[in-house]
């Protein structure tokens, strides 16, 4: 085979272009362009989508890494969090029931202050066995210091990825990020994806330094020794006080990577879509933006004044900033796609926290409905949208509306 | 408000564990007799599953509820009217699992409050161990062997009911010989642990120790820091690497000595200690290699000596070592330091062979968990004679 042409390094460095791949060939490339010293895998179905591509990258001398398959996800993850503690940077993830099984491995993993890259693929959580989306997978760190970001489009998935090395990896952080994507609707659908060039990924992303914390000879440190009632409540607070800080740092590494590669996603904590003018708004995470704002679209055409708030990031959670949104309108309808069961009036995860984030706001505190859908990843479709919006118009109304809905529902 | 009665019991993880709940029960049990109410309970951060490990048993009892739930508001007692320890070796000092640092026996000890230990010492000897107080205090002792079975096993030598007899002695307000007598009965149904208990009554005595009297050792103290003041990651700076040893005759320089917590010491888990006979000695390293706590320094000639500051004093070089009397375990109570055996040896070879054969032949016994087979069936029947006869 004659020898290709190709550019020399300094070209290369500088290539942009546009590539058609999913949601998770997208994050594959991201750990491309990061440079990602160590990565480990065990597959299930969404996630192992991002591993193939990864193995791909690989196999064809486009990506240097250690690529470890592990046994099992709780190996995956701990493999991960050690090699991270020794200064490389590293992805992983997993989906659903995967996920569970490396929870002892998770709560660790932010305690120690590992600033651990994870790719959640939203999956059901068995039983029954079913792959398609549920956010009640990722949702279970919520309590524990990961931070948890969701991203509606490859795009963003890719962008969302770069940043989240950027914020976990900043020393005031060091705290890991769970990228969530829906499972099929983003990991398994391509979409004409701007990968921006090695050069600029460069310049926006500074090498993974553990400084003090590098767990290697040259620093001899004992990492995670046992600590009894007198040291476990200051250990607590020194996590409480490096999420607290993820709210600046996620505002700096947006505003530097709208800088740096001329994209901007405004907030970086929630995307407003119609809202200016807005008399309700619906509110969800994830790729149920695209029928919801399709949905928009016909209903505002029909004169309805309806707006939508996509929150991104779930922790942190820009709570001041989202009351103050909320504040504007007069009925908010959260969308569930996921479950908590028992919980206060029933209702799921993310209504649960809008309602939590209004309460002390001193604004105006619009009533908050919840509705369950898309569970199991059943599609959440346009008629669906129109019932919910009926439901927080009745609401706004001052109609006394059922605080919990399931939509979409056989009854 | 009424009266609140705090009592600590001072045992050794697993050895001891069943005779400290006994005795923490039925404290409880016997003040209830008397119609004051009480809890029995163990300190949550210590490691009573462990061998040989300091722990801590509670019996608070109070005139009234009311009084009891003050002073159950705090965990653990600030202080306590008497304080068991169970083993004399634990005079000095007890290193909890969950770390506080070495700290008296008799740290928690009220002005004028009663410290019983269970020994065949005299009471010189138990002072010197103990740290010294700022206020007197009073020592009773309830002379025998150490009671020590195992986790499963329970060695009924009636130490248990010895001791609540001796405290119904010395804190006459807590409950009276009848009441402990009638909790025995309820609680063990034998009428010759209900007579040990009024043996032991009869006989107990205390003597004052005086304000300043005992080991003049600062005990361990440390600030906690901030939250903002400690490291991040929960990493700590690892212990050090060790460095050769240097001959205290020669100064030649040889060997390898592992540099070792500075803080958290382990030897308060000790009742007996190795004594290694260097002359004998065929450096097949054995012991070295088989230690569980890594305790043995590597001489500049090759030969191991035991560091007392890392020996929990399991016995395991003694089981391993194949020349005979090369490795001893004797009686903790035979020392008054941690010194350097090796050192001695060096400095004074036949001085240090007097002092090993004094310290091997010395009869101190003690009862140390697996170490012999038969060692229960020989001391029970001498321990009930001593119950009986004093």
């Amino acid at each position: 085979m004659a020898p290709v042409a190709t550019a020399p390094v300094e070209e290369q460095r500088k290539i942009e272009e546009t590539a058609l791949i999913t949601g998770s060939e997208a994050i594959a490339v991201a750990c491309k362009l990061a440079d990602v010293d160590v990565i480990t895998a065990y597959p299930i179905r969404p996630y192992d989508t991002v591993m193939q591509y990864i193995c791909k990258l690989v196999a064809n001398g486009d990506m240097d890494c250690e690529y470890i398959v592990a046994e099992g996800e709780h190996s995956q993850f701990e493999i991960v969090k050690h090699a991270s503690a020794c200064g490389a940077r590293v992805f992983c993830g997993s989906s659903g029931v995967g996920w569970m099984y490396a929870m002892e491995a998770l709560t660790v993993t932010p305690a120690l202050r590992i600033p651990m890259i994870a790719m959640v693929g939203n999956r059901a959580l068995d039983d029954p066995g079913a792959f398609g989306v549920e956010h009640n997978d990722a949702l279970t760190v919520r309590d524990l210091g990961w931070q948890l970001v969701w991203v509606d489009s490859a795009q963003e998935a890719l962008d969302t990825a770069l940043i989240a090395y950027r914020v976990a990896e900043d020393r005031r952080i060091f705290l890991p990020c769970a990228l969530s994507c829906d499972g099929a609707f983003l990991t398994h659908s391509q979409s004409l994806v701007n990968i921006p060039s090695q050069e600029k990924v460069n310049q926006f992303l500074p090498r993974y330094n553990r400084a003090d914390l590098l767990l290697h000879p040259d620093n001899p440190i004992t990492v995670a020794p046992q600590g009894n009632e007198d040291w476990v409540m200051e250990i607590r607070r020194q996590n409480y006080a490096a999420m607290e800080r993820t709210y600046g740092v996620i505002k700096e590494a947006y505003a530097d990577f709208e800088r740096i590669f001329g994209r901007s996603y405004g907030n970086p904590f929630f995307e407003e879509y119609m809202t200016e003018d807005a008399d309700i708004v619906l509110m969800g995470m994830g790729t149920l933006s695209t029928p919801v704002k399709v949905a928009i679209r016909k209903m505002r055409a029909e004169g309805k004044k309806v707006g939508f708030v996509r929150l991104r990031w779930f922790r942190p959670f820009a709570a001041e900033d989202l009351a103050k949104c909320l504040g504007r309108f007069s009925a908010v309808g959260v969308i569930d796609r996921d479950y908590s069961f028992g919980s206060p009036y029933l209702g799921g995860v993310l209504a649960g926290e809008v309602r939590n984030a209004l309460y002390p706001s001193p604004g105006k505190k619009p009533p908050v409905l919840d509705f369950i859908a898309g569970l199991g990843g059943r599609e959440v479709t346009v008629p669906d949208v129109e019932k919910i919006t009926a439901s927080v118009y009745q609401a706004a109304a001052g109609k006394p509306q059922p605080l919990t809905q399931w939509i979409g529902l056989r009854e | 408000m009424g009266r609140l009665f705090a009592i600590e019991i001072i045992y050794r993880g697993i050895y001891q564990k069943t005779l400290a709940r006994n005795i923490s029960r039925a404290i409880v049990l016997a003040a209830h007799k008397e119609g004051k109410p009480g809890i029995s309970f163990g300190r949550y951060g210590d490691s009573p599953e462990r061998n040989g490990i300091p722990a801590k048993s509670f019996a608070i009892v109070a005139s009234d509820n009311v009084t009891l739930e003050e002073g159950m508001a705090k965990y653990e007692p600030k202080e306590v009217d008497i304080t068991i320890s169970v083993d004399d070796t634990l005079c000095k000092g007890v290193e909890s699992w969950a770390w506080y640092g070495l700290q008296p026996v008799n740290k928690l000890l009220k002005p004028g409050g009663t410290l019983i230990v269970t020994s065949r010492e005299n009471a010189e000897a138990l002072i010197a161990m103990s740290h010294a107080k700022t206020d007197p205090y009073q020592l009773a002792i309830i002379k025998g062997t150490p009671s020590f079975s195992g986790l499963w096993v329970y060695k009924d030598d009636h130490t248990d009911v010895r001791i609540l007899g001796a405290i119904a002695k010395v804190l006459p307000d807590l409950f009276s010989l009848k009441s402990v007598q009638a909790a025995i009965m309820d609680e063990w149904k034998d009428s010759l642990k209900s007579t040990s208990a009024a043996r032991a009554y009869e006989r107990t005595t205390s003597i004052t120790v005086k304000p300043g009297q005992g080991n003049p050792e600062v005990p361990y103290k440390f600030d906690f820091p901030k939250w903002h003041e400690m490291g991040e990651g929960i990493a700590i700076p690892s212990i050090t690497h060790g460095k050769p040893m240097e001959d205290p005759t020669t100064h030649v320089q040889g060997g390898y000595k592992p540099d070792r917590n500075p803080t958290f010491k382990k030897y308060t888990t000790r009742t007996m200690r190795p004594v290694v006979n260097f002359d004998t000695c065929i450096k097949c390293t054995l012991c070295w290699l088989q230690c569980p706590d890594s305790c043995f320094d590597v001489t500049p000639e090759g030969l191991y000596d035991a560091n007392m500051q890392a020996c929990c004093g399991c016995g395991v070089c003694e089981a391993v070592c194949p020349v005979e009397k090369c490795v001893t375990m004797v009686n903790e109570t035979e020392f008054k330091d941690n010194a350097s055996q090796w050192e001695a040896w060096r400095k004074d070879k036949e001085g240090y062979k007097t002092w090993l054969e004094l310290k091997i032949k010395s009869p101190a016994p003690r009862s140390h968990g697996f170490r012999y087979l038969g060692q229960y069936e020989e001391q029970v029947p001498e321990m009930l004679e001593i119950a009986k006869e004093g």
